[in-house]
């Protein structure tokens, strides 16, 4: 395990990543190692009940605060997430692209990337590589899960899957399982990639990687981000240049830097994961929550019609039915889905409340 | 008595409240009685509130507020999941108090009701003399701004409870900080009713 001190930032923070031995996955496959890069903020403290863990959302990554960190605004000291207080941990999800195990990573048995010969991953498999990531630190239990959008997907998976490892849960403007609407855009997405030639059935890896396929991914993802008020104050239909709008400009500037950042075959098995993840399979939603002691504090945006807060509700209503200890917020705000991660100051306040009344 | 951030009707209800036990607050505002409630008597509490900006300083607080309108969002909670179910100041406001005041019965063993009491004197001078849409210290709307639908009296709760075969267990009528034995309809101000199920 390599630490590496990072001294831009304040707060006290590691970059790491974890090898664990072998990880099996609901296809039925074994991993075999698994890595996982993760980083952490504050101090543990003595009797390990003060950890939070954070979960990123389907394009971030284990770098959560700090300079360019994807939920700077929420996490370190005095911030919602507050660093002085609390000790948070962020890893990049198994499938991703940015330190964790993925279909870019080496196969060990051939020497060669796993491409499209990797394994089927689920949002469950995700969480499980990080509870082994989270008890490999000596956490039994964590104070508190927390993410938005698939991240809230990932600790809604955690209260239900480890219901006595999670103090608190808090997922926002996310779902119990995405709706038509949710996998049409995604599978948008994937269509893309696929038809784009470089793509070469997922075999690109040394070679002209999809990115013209990519890039309109991502510019159809930042458009369902977005909502009609916030893209109207945004852009209007300024123009950037003589024959170009400028909203034009910022969704292809959006689609062709995150072509340098992440791979194409990690979007269709995140993609993937995301629209197979559906609570509901286990049982009526009620009744996995029959025997839960975890908190939670839901939030949903007004204005965001990816994740409407219907979805929001269907989560908290079943909670409520089963007299679980459940806080509920629709946030006023015109960012769309986007606000979780931008419309911070109330989300903030919300967080540290709710937290400082939290124990582990 | 008791204050209760200033309100006489919080100071009485916390009063009523058992300690150690699990309470709703519907309509509560930012949290305050909660919290009180929290801090002073180990209660374990939640609360419905419509306002977002209240429930966003009530969960600061550490409160477990619903943001959701009490008139529907009580038809979630299981049947006797509670040990008091609290409306306080705002069965005057809802659209069907009576679906509500069921609704409190259903999911809560007590009810625990306060309200403007629309029978106090000034209530009755005030529309005797000028002939219009009673205006005093405890409803000071204009006709066309009140957030009060439904005006009560005392005598009015005491015949629903009869016609709906509910409990009284306790009565509180308040005037100013002072409690009123005699002649509460007329007397009163804020009317609070501790009542049970049949």
């Amino acid at each position: 395990m390599a630490a590496v001190k990072l001294e831009f930032t304040p707060m006290i923070t590691e970059a790491a990543t974890s090898t664990f031995e072998r990880l099996e996955l609901d296809c039925g496959v074994t991993l075999s190692p698994v890595e996982v890069a993760y980083e952490t903020y504050g101090t543990l403290n003595a009797d390990r009940s003060n950890a939070i863990l954070v979960l990123h959302a389907f394009s971030g990554d284990a770098h959560a605060a700090g300079e360019g960190g994807w939920w700077n605004s929420m996490i370190g000291p005095g911030k919602g997430f507050d660093t002085d207080r609390h000790f948070v941990i962020c890893s990049n999800i198994l499938g991703g692209c940015r330190g964790t195990t993925g279909p870019g990573s080496i196969n060990p048995e051939t020497g060669e990337p796993w491409a499209m010969s990797f394994p089927v991953v689920t949002v469950a498999d995700m969480v499980r590589l990080q509870k082994m990531l989270v008890e490999s630190m000596g956490i039994k239990k964590l104070l508190a899960v927390a993410g938005g959008s698939m991240g809230g997907m990932l600790a809604l998976e955690w209260a239900v899957a480890y219901p006595d490892s999670v103090g608190a849960a808090l997922p926002i403007a996310t779902t119990a399982r995405h709706s038509a609407q949710q996998i049409a855009f995604n599978e948008v997405g994937r269509q893309a990639i696929m038809a784009d030639p470089d793509w070469n059935e997922g075999n690109y890896y040394g070679r002209k990687p999809p990115a013209r396929g990519l890039s309109v991914a991502r510019m159809v993802g930042h458009i369902t981000y977005m909502s009609d008020a916030s893209m109207r104050a945004k852009f209007g239909r300024r123009l950037r240049a003589p024959d170009q709008f400028e909203v034009e400009s910022y969704l292809q500037y959006r689609g062709s830097t995150f072509v340098d950042r992440f791979d194409a075959n990690s979007y269709l098995y995140i993609t993937r994961a995301m629209d197979s993840f559906d609570l509901t399979q286990r049982g009526t939603l009620p009744s996995l929550f029959e025997k839960i002691r975890t908190r939670f504090l839901v939030i949903s945006f007004t204005s965001d019609w990816l994740y409407p807060s219907y979805q929001s509700l269907e989560v908290v209503s079943a909670l409520r039915s089963r007299n679980c200890d459940v806080a509920y917020c629709n946030l006023a705000s015109d960012y769309g889905h986007d606000a979780f991660l931008v419309e911070v100051k109330e989300q903030a306040e919300i967080v540290r409340g709710f937290l400082a009344s939290t124990h582990a | 008595m008791l204050d209760v951030f200033g309100r006489r009707d919080y100071a009485i209800i916390s009063e009523l409240v058992e300690p150690g036990t699990m309470v709703l607050d519907l309509g509560c505002g930012e949290g305050e009685l909660l919290a009180w409630l929290r801090d002073h008597k180990k209660v374990d509490g939640r609360g419905v509130e419509l306002t977002g900006a209240s429930v966003q300083k009530a969960i600061a607080r550490g409160v477990s507020v619903y943001q959701g309108d009490l008139e529907t969002g009580l038809d979630d909670y299981p049947e006797q999941a509670f040990d008091y179910v609290i409306l306080s100041q705002t069965l005057q406001q809802t659209r069907d108090p009576l679906r509500v005041l069921k609704g409190m019965l259903r999911i809560g063993k007590r009810g625990i009701v306060a309200f403007p009491n629309f029978g106090h004197w000034r209530v009755r001078v005030s529309h005797l003399l000028t002939g219009r849409s009673p205006r005093t210290e405890l409803f000071p709307y204009d006709w066309y701004n009140s957030p009060n639908i439904h005006f009560l009296t005392v005598l009015d709760f005491e015949a629903l409870a009869e016609k709906e075969n509910w409990r009284v267990e306790r009565r509180i009528f308040l005037a100013g900080n002072r409690e009123v034995s005699v002649m509460p309809n007329l007397m009163s101000e804020v009317a609070v009713f501790l009542f049970s199920g049949s």
